[in-house]
């Protein structure tokens, strides 16, 4: 689901205060604009990238956006990585039911998240973090 | 995406045009195949924006700017369309399962009504829900008895149906034992003690008729009583029975009791669906139940459960509020 080849080198935003939400979503909507998504696709994609970043800055205390490149044959697109040393999530089937977190008014939740992306791959240890990498291609 | 965008923009443009009622219909109808294509609310504005650019070239960049702010904005609303739409689906899918499962289960606890020569025997059970949580049991050895178990299980729907399977088995090991009432109850009892959750009870009148003898023995366990017409003395007695709800512990004795059923007697056995009319006034609902047999004295006795049925289902004006049970043996 999540492969390619990268291409130009990593941009990275830590999230510790509120604003730092912001710059990671200007970095991506740039990014996006760059490799050509339309005024659609970048909203979506920067939505995406608030969610994750939310995600961190509400639960996890501190943690990064990667945001990069990517490339296939005849295919360009865009990758964002999560990454924090937060709680972890304890049912990642849980968390991807709809319903679940956007019950409680949450925001759109990781259901949301992948429906924005093409690509979605969690890995999480509880105690010790989380890593998000979605996808999205042109 | 592309045909969808120069449709758009003629009905948008005609309407533009002439403010008509039918060019905002036009619109209307084509919305809804935008719906079925699952075209997302911010893929509309967009669509829409690049439209007005079209029709108005000159059109001030403040405008735009305005269409790609509501673009933003509305992609948590395309979110929320979607999630409905998928728990829409999900919904549709129990919907299915349930189906199926209710077929089980009335498969399950199907029960014929044993043909007796002796005894004329009704019974009619309707569920409120999908899952019926009143349960009859019949036994018949043909030529010596006659049993019937009526449940209730306390709780509705799926847990209700999931606790009565496992009544019916334990009635079905019990087929050719000794099936006195009280022994009936008290290894029903201990099987549902121990095996269901505590907050689950089921409620049991459990009768059995001597054919050659025309004896009727019963026991109860935390039941609705049920109704004994004696027609000599043209009177009705409640079986009182205070054995506890099965369940509720583990060691318990049951008393069992006997009648003699003599010619036009009838017993009247009911679940607490039956009596659940209470909203009406002053009215005693086992008093109305018991008027209701014997105007009914005549007909058989399928037909004076079915005819109790439709009379109750009228004066609750179609709202009982529980599943509805009345199981009648007729000397």
């Amino acid at each position: 689901m999540v492969g390619g080849i990268i291409l130009n080198s990593k941009s990275t935003v830590e999230i510790i205060t509120e604003w730092d939400i912001v710059v990671a979503r200007q970095l991506g909507r740039n990014e996006a604009k760059i490799i050509g998504f339309g005024t659609v696709e970048q909203a979506r994609i920067t939505t995406a990238i608030s969610e994750l970043a939310r995600n961190i800055y509400l639960y996890a205390s501190a943690g990064e956006i990667v945001i990069e490149r990517i490339e296939e044959v005849e295919k360009y697109g865009i990758r964002i990585t999560a990454i924090d040393k937060g709680p972890g999530i304890d049912n990642v089937r849980k968390v991807m039911e709809d319903g679940y977190s956007t019950s409680g008014g949450l925001g759109a939740g990781l259901p949301g998240v992948k429906r924005l992306m093409d690509g979605m791959e969690i890995q999480t240890t509880v105690g010790k973090g989380t890593i998000i990498k979605i996808e999205k291609w042109i | 995406m592309k045909e969808l965008q120069i449709q758009y923009k003629k009905i948008l443009a005609d309407y533009l045009k002439n403010q008509t009622e039918r060019n905002l219909y036009i619109g209307q109808n084509f919305i809804r195949q935008l719906i079925q294509k699952k075209v997302t609310p911010e893929e509309v504005i967009s669509i829409h924006k690049h439209a007005v650019e079209q029709i108005y070239p000159d059109i001030t960049s403040e405008i735009l700017n305005s269409f790609d702010f509501l673009i933003e904005i509305m992609v948590h609303f395309g979110l929320t369309v979607q999630e409905h739409q998928s728990l829409l689906v999900q919904q549709e899918e129990l919907r299915i399962e349930m189906n199926v499962a209710t077929k089980i289960q009335s498969m399950l606890l199907k029960t014929a009504i044993p043909k007796v020569n002796e005894l004329d025997i009704g019974m009619v059970s309707i569920p409120i829900r999908k899952m019926n949580g009143d349960y009859v049991h019949f036994l018949n050895d043909e030529q010596h008895y006659v049993s019937v178990a009526v449940t209730d299980v306390v709780g509705k729907g799926v847990p209700a149906a999931l606790c009565m399977s496992m009544v019916k088995y334990g009635l079905d090991t019990l087929e050719y034992a000794n099936n006195n009432p009280s022994y009936v109850l008290e290894v029903l009892n201990r099987i549902i003690e121990k095996s269901v959750d505590d907050s689950m009870f089921v409620s049991m009148f459990y009768g059995t008729y001597d054919i050659k003898g025309n004896i009727f023995t019963y026991g109860s366990a935390g039941h609705e009583p049920a109704i004994y017409y004696n027609s000599r003395d043209q009177k009705f007695y409640d079986l009182e029975s205070r054995g506890l709800l099965l369940g509720v512990m583990s060691e318990v004795k049951y008393r069992q009791y006997k009648i003699h059923l003599e010619e036009n007697d009838f017993i009247l056995m009911i679940t607490d669906g039956v009596t659940d009319f209470r909203k009406q006034g002053d009215l005693d609902p086992r008093n109305v139940i018991k008027e209701l047999a014997l105007n009914y004295i005549n007909l058989s006795a399928q037909e004076m459960c079915e005819r109790m049925y439709a009379y109750l289902k009228d004066l609750t004006d179609f709202n009982l509020e529980d599943d509805f049970t009345v199981v009648i043996f007729k000397k």
